[in-house]
């Protein structure tokens, strides 16, 4: 008789060749793809110039995007950029991608097909986690493990126990998954899930865009998560076969697979959700809060939140209304696909007649890079997916996160609130 | 293994941004990495710390981004461990991998003062408080890595096991 797995337990046991994993376990899994950005694949090029076998393992399986600090914000991450241009050069990695091709690595990848359900990723930044939207094991690391990986094929891994999330019941029409991921960080706190996948499941899920469930994969980081994983559905196979050539796999918790705890996440029931300075679990409904939170910018883009359906959710805010004056409305479509998309749509005519900016796919504001950085005692509403100090800009700044929704609401209103209040 | 020093306490939840802030990033000298160590949470933190000293935390220290930066810098500012009751799960991987010595254990992280006198036997997992005269029992690392640690890092360790 085989004993119950999780559904990341599977991916990790099928990719260890191994029948059967259990939590704590350490193994070595085979990787269908190893990541680095602009900022971490420099510092794993230097390591992997350490290892006494340093070829890649397979030129096809390695992804190099250049979005933190680029288009270029200053000599030095220009020579950051052209160190791991050169490199791919050399190597022949296919799926580099620069100016012109490149754009937030984790909506970048699902839409380039290069994840698919089944797939065990590693990727050096933290929001590597997102493509658990595709029902793929998907996990951030380190410099030094992309490195090993791009040589070897292989990272080890603790097999991590789960948390359940049981989704139930329909979103009303301004609640994303940008909501029902703060909501939950909010209630477990931001290590609430450390060392843990967190699985979700349930028939709420139908009611979450492909959109919203990568918002929510990608959060699963900031409850100090390993992963985040949904379950393969119709609208996710839709995705894939969209988006790519490659044959994916469906994995499935047992139905007595064990979890550390269980919650259930009535979707009926949410409403907007901001996170406070300075953790992602400092979170409050924006009914609840009593003293307007005046802003001086309003960030809509990220890994977390730049995607087609939030800048239409955005866009639906905007029509025939105008950002408040004193307030800096920056927009940040994810990749160029996106960009155009929402060109197509009109929504970047929207942005633009209500005095939003629109700048080219990075991840720029986000991490206090360029496009966006907040002087001393300003705040800012951000769809993006950290409010930590000094995140954005000045120590004494402060970012609260929100919903595409609420962003492009409080930009309306000068003020924290809702499409509603509008 | 041995570390020894004087303890420099922080709360829980040390992130990643107070550790290397990302306007830092584009820095690829980690002796000059190293001057901006802890500069958000604490500035003054790179002149007060001496080779061998320690650092110690609550609960998930390092959380936030990957950026193997923030153990780098912690490991080249002279710190020999880093204590937390936990830590975030990429900076732990990270650490390992790069040879910056963590322990975890919630009693030193609760009883250690700021600038008490602290030793850590790794082998054991014993943390000792010379200031204080306590011992606390922390989490030694299992076998692979401590085969990792031992190497001083990851790469290291593959390339011996390669030979």
């Amino acid at each position: 008789m085989s004993k119950p797995m999780t559904m990341t337990q599977k991916i990790l046991a099928a990719h260890a060749g191994l029948p059967y994993v259990e939590a704590g376990q350490l193994i070595e899994a085979d990787l269908d793809l190893v990541l680095g950005n602009d900022i971490t694949s420099p510092v794993a090029i230097t390591e992997m110039k350490k290892m006494k076998e340093n070829s890649v393992f397979d030129k096809d399986k390695i992804a190099l995007v250049m979005d933190h600090f680029a288009p270029n914000k200053d000599i030095k991450s220009a020579e950051n950029c052209k160190c791991v241009r050169e490199f791919a050069c050399k190597h022949e990695i296919s799926n580099y991608y620069d100016v012109g091709e490149m754009g937030i690595e984790h909506a970048l990848l699902p839409e380039k097909g290069l994840t698919v359900a089944g797939d065990a990723v590693i990727g050096a930044d933290s929001h590597t986690c997102t493509y658990g939207a595709l029902g793929a094991f998907s996990t951030g690391v380190g410099s030094t493990d992309m490195a090993a990986g791009m040589v070897t094929g292989k990272a080890w891994f603790k097999v991590p126990s789960a948390i359940k999330f049981n989704i139930t019941g329909k979103p009303s029409k301004w609640v994303s998954g940008k909501d029902v991921i703060l909501h939950i960080i909010g209630m477990i706190g931001v290590d609430g899930a450390l060392y843990k996948s967190m699985e979700f499941t349930g028939d709420g899920i139908k009611y979450l865009t492909m959109d919203d469930r990568f918002t929510i994969a990608n959060m699963a980081i900031e409850a100090g998560g390993k992963n985040g994983i949904f379950p393969v559905d119709e609208l996710t196979i839709e995705y894939m076969k969209e988006h790519s050539k490659r044959d994916y796999k469906i994995y499935e918790a047992d139905e007595d697979a064990v979890y550390d705890e269980e919650y259930t996440i009535d979707l009926s029931e949410l409403k907007s959700t901001v996170a406070f300075p300075h953790l992602p679990e400092n979170t409050h409904t924006v009914d609840e809060i009593e003293e307007p939170v005046y802003i001086e910018q309003s960030v809509i883009g990220s890994c977390t939140n730049g995607r087609i359906d939030d800048l239409r959710i955005a866009a639906k805010v905007f029509e025939g209304r105008h950002v408040k004056k004193g307030v800096r409305c920056i927009v940040l479509p994810a990749t160029q696909s996106i960009y155009l998309k929402a060109i197509e749509e009109g929504l970047i005519k929207t942005f633009i007649e209500a005095g939003a900016i629109v700048s080219t796919p990075t991840c720029g504001p986000c991490l206090g890079g360029h496009m966006g950085i907040l002087a001393s005692g300003e705040k800012c509403v951000s769809t993006t997916n950290r409010n930590f100090v000094g995140r954005m800009g000045a120590i004494d700044s402060e970012i609260y996160l929100a919903s595409p929704a609420v962003a492009a609401a409080s930009a309306v209103k000068g003020y924290i609130c809702t499409p509603d209040s509008l | 293994m041995n570390a020894k020093g004087t303890a420099y306490k922080y709360g829980d939840n040390v992130d990643t941004d107070v550790i290397i802030p990302a306007r830092y990033l584009a820095i690829q000298d980690r002796e000059e990495l190293a001057t901006h160590c802890m500069e958000d949470i604490d500035k003054d933190f790179v002149n007060k710390i001496s080779k061998g000293d320690i650092v110690v935390a609550g609960k998930n220290f390092g959380c936030g981004s990957s950026r193997e930066h923030a153990p780098l810098v912690i490991k080249v500012s002279g710190v020999s461990c880093v204590i937390a009751e936990t830590f975030a799960r990429i900076f732990f991987r990270n650490a390992i991998n790069i040879g910056l010595p963590i322990i975890e254990c919630k009693e030193a992280s609760e009883k250690i003062d700021d600038k008490d006198e602290v030793e850590i036997d790794f082998d054991s997992g014993i943390i000792y408080n010379r200031t204080k005269n306590e011992k606390y029992k922390g989490q030694p690392f299992p076998e692979f890595m401590q085969k990792i640690i031992k190497a001083e890092g990851l790469i290291n360790y593959i390339n011996e096991k390669s030979e």
